[in-house]
């Protein structure tokens, strides 16, 4: 556009002028919306599916809960090998050569064996064969531990997660320790055990989130809710409420190749960090939109405008 | 009259800037040019409006505490109130956003008028997002565990951290609120400022024959 045309777009208006009220307009638009919004939520209201607490899902799983400590207990949960900001198990995603979690480090540590398992069951009295397994556990070094975990984790796993159907061997005082842990949670003293670690004052659920998320039941009812992000859950709400739906293009690339698969290699698998950076750049275009050639013109050879001004267009015979 | 302390003063200088740029007859006037009439010009007062609802709304939520709205009706409806506000405003900030598109709106050096706008819609996706995470319901605790892998993806997770209460709901009632205020602040004062931009066309008649 020429200087000229941008000073006199720029200039104080000089032609035609109309009463216009601002503060009256402002003041009837709050009071529309207000009762706008009290109608909805007097029809609607709004959603609010409960929390899921240890307790419930030891109490309606008891086998996923149990197998799910064992798997803390020997290592192989999504979180025990997360990889940054949780632990060092794993490098994590990768855009390219860089691994941006592990480069910004531990930062939240979980250990799952001792924040988990071990230091939740020491805050309560135990039954006998619990508080020996723990007695036991403690006096044993990590490589002993480890063994004896990993050992009843695969059987465990063989056995498709079913305790009785698991032959004797190795386990040490592994079954014993989730045994105990499931005890607890179906009392419901695992919740709070889980978030305070110990302490008086917290407000930080990292812990509890993330052994949550470890078993199935989680999840499942999550698919449930169609909360899947696969499946658009991003912007999907409990019940049949409204979501994020201003999230339909963030979640758009989960459902598109190479980013649905997990497999792909390198996209796919790092799906979460490429997206990330995808939308970064796109929120930066959008911001920067009036300097970008093409895009900035197009509102110039698509004349919507002049269904928007209609009214001038005619008044002013253009 | 003036004299030269009182020219290098910042005191004066604010003033004056203030008076030449936003003298109030331009903040509160009682015209506009012909051309503001069309319906695409009450979303932005919409959009507004609705801020208004959801800041009244969640005030309230906030004196009576995160879990209030799951055991008192009351709280329910005030929460209700806040959600259905939030819906509101951001349907109506997408078809402002989309107007002001194809108005080509950042004509006449109103590009920061763009950019504040465009700040307000990224920033008010943050703010709804903290909002979703503090619920205190499954939606929640399922919205945090899935977010934690986008954030920690990219490394920005060691500081922001969606599986921590505390710092989600400090975000989401204190930083975030007072920045989005700010931004629309400016965003609002910037066009009282500039004038509501002329229609694409009307340069070739009106503007044109002005000189
Ligand atoms: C918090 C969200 C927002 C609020 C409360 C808001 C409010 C307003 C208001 C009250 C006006 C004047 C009336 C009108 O023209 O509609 C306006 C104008 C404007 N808005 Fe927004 N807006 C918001 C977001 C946005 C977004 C996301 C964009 C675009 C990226 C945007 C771009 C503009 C532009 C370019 C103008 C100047 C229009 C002109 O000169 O005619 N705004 N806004």
């Amino acid at each position: 556009m020429s200087d000229r045309r941008t000073e006199l777009e720029a200039a104080p208006w000089g032609g035609r002028t109309r009463r216009y009220d601002l503060i009256k307009e402002g003041v009837v638009a709050v009071v529309i919306i207000a009762i706008l919004a009290a109608v909805l939520s007097t029809l609607f209201g709004s959603p609010d599916d409960k929390q899921i607490t240890f307790k419930d899902w030891a109490v309606s799983a008891p086998a996923d809960f149990y197998a799910t400590s064992v798997q803390e207990l020997a290592g192989t949960s999504g979180t025990a090998g997360y990889g940054a900001p949780y632990n060092t198990a794993s490098d994590g995603v990768n855009l390219g050569p860089l691994h941006l979690a592990k480069i910004m480090g531990v930062t939240h540590p979980v250990d799952t064996v001792n924040d988990f398992v071990i230091t939740p069951l020491t805050t309560v009295s135990n039954a006998a064969p619990v508080a020996d397994a723990l007695k036991l556990w403690q006096a044993s070094d990590a490589k002993q531990q480890s063994t004896w975990a990993t050992n009843y984790d695969t059987a465990l796993t063989k056995a498709n997660q079913d305790a009785s159907k698991v032959p004797t061997g190795d386990y040490g005082p592994v079954p014993e320790l989730a045994a105990g842990l499931l005890t607890m949670a179906q009392a419901g003293s695992l919740d709070g055990a889980l978030l305070s670690q110990g302490n008086y004052f917290q407000s930080d659920n990292t812990k509890q989130t993330l052994f949550l998320g470890d078993g199935s039941y989680f999840n499942d009812q999550s698919t449930a809710s169609n909360l899947q992000g696969d499946t658009w859950g991003m912007m999907n709400e409990t019940g049949r409420y409204p979501g994020q739906a201003w999230l339909w293009l963030y979640s758009f690339w989960y459902q598109i190749p190479p980013f649905n698969n997990e497999d792909n290699h390198p996209f796919g698998a790092n799906a979460d960090a490429w997206i990330m950076v995808i939308m970064g750049g796109l929120s930066l275009g959008l911001i920067i939109m009036p300097l970008i050639p093409g895009v900035r013109s197009l509102p110039y050879k698509i004349k919507i405008h002049r269904l928007i001004w209609k009214n001038y267009y005619q008044e002013e015979n253009l | 009259m003036s004299t030269g302390i009182e020219k290098e003063m910042w005191t004066t200088k604010l003033r004056k800037a203030w008076q030449k740029n936003l003298p109030v007859e331009k903040l509160l006037p009682d015209t506009q040019p012909a051309y503001v009439a069309s319906w695409i010009y009450m979303f932005g007062v919409a959009t507004l409006a609705s801020l208004g609802v959801i800041i009244a709304s969640g005030l309230w939520l906030s004196f009576e505490g995160a879990s209030w709205y799951h055991y008192s009706s009351v709280g329910h409806f005030v929460n209700s109130i806040h959600f259905w506000a939030v819906q509101f405003f951001f349907i109506f900030m997408v078809v402002h956003l989309w107007g002001k598109f194809w108005m080509a709106a950042w004509r006449g050096k109103r590009m920061m008028t763009w950019v504040t706008g465009a700040l307000a819609f990224v920033g008010s996706i943050a703010t709804a997002f903290t909002g979703y995470l503090i619920q205190t319901n499954f939606d929640s605790q399922w919205i945090s565990y899935e977010a934690k892998d986008g954030f920690n993806s990219v490394g920005i997770g060691s500081k922001f951290n969606v599986t921590n209460f505390g710092q989600m709901i400090l975000l989401h009632v204190a930083f975030l609120p007072v920045i989005i205020g700010v931004i629309t602040l400016i965003h609002v004062l910037l066009v009282r400022s500039k004038g509501v931009v002329p229609p694409i066309d009307a340069f070739n008649k009106e503007l044109g024959e002005r000189k």
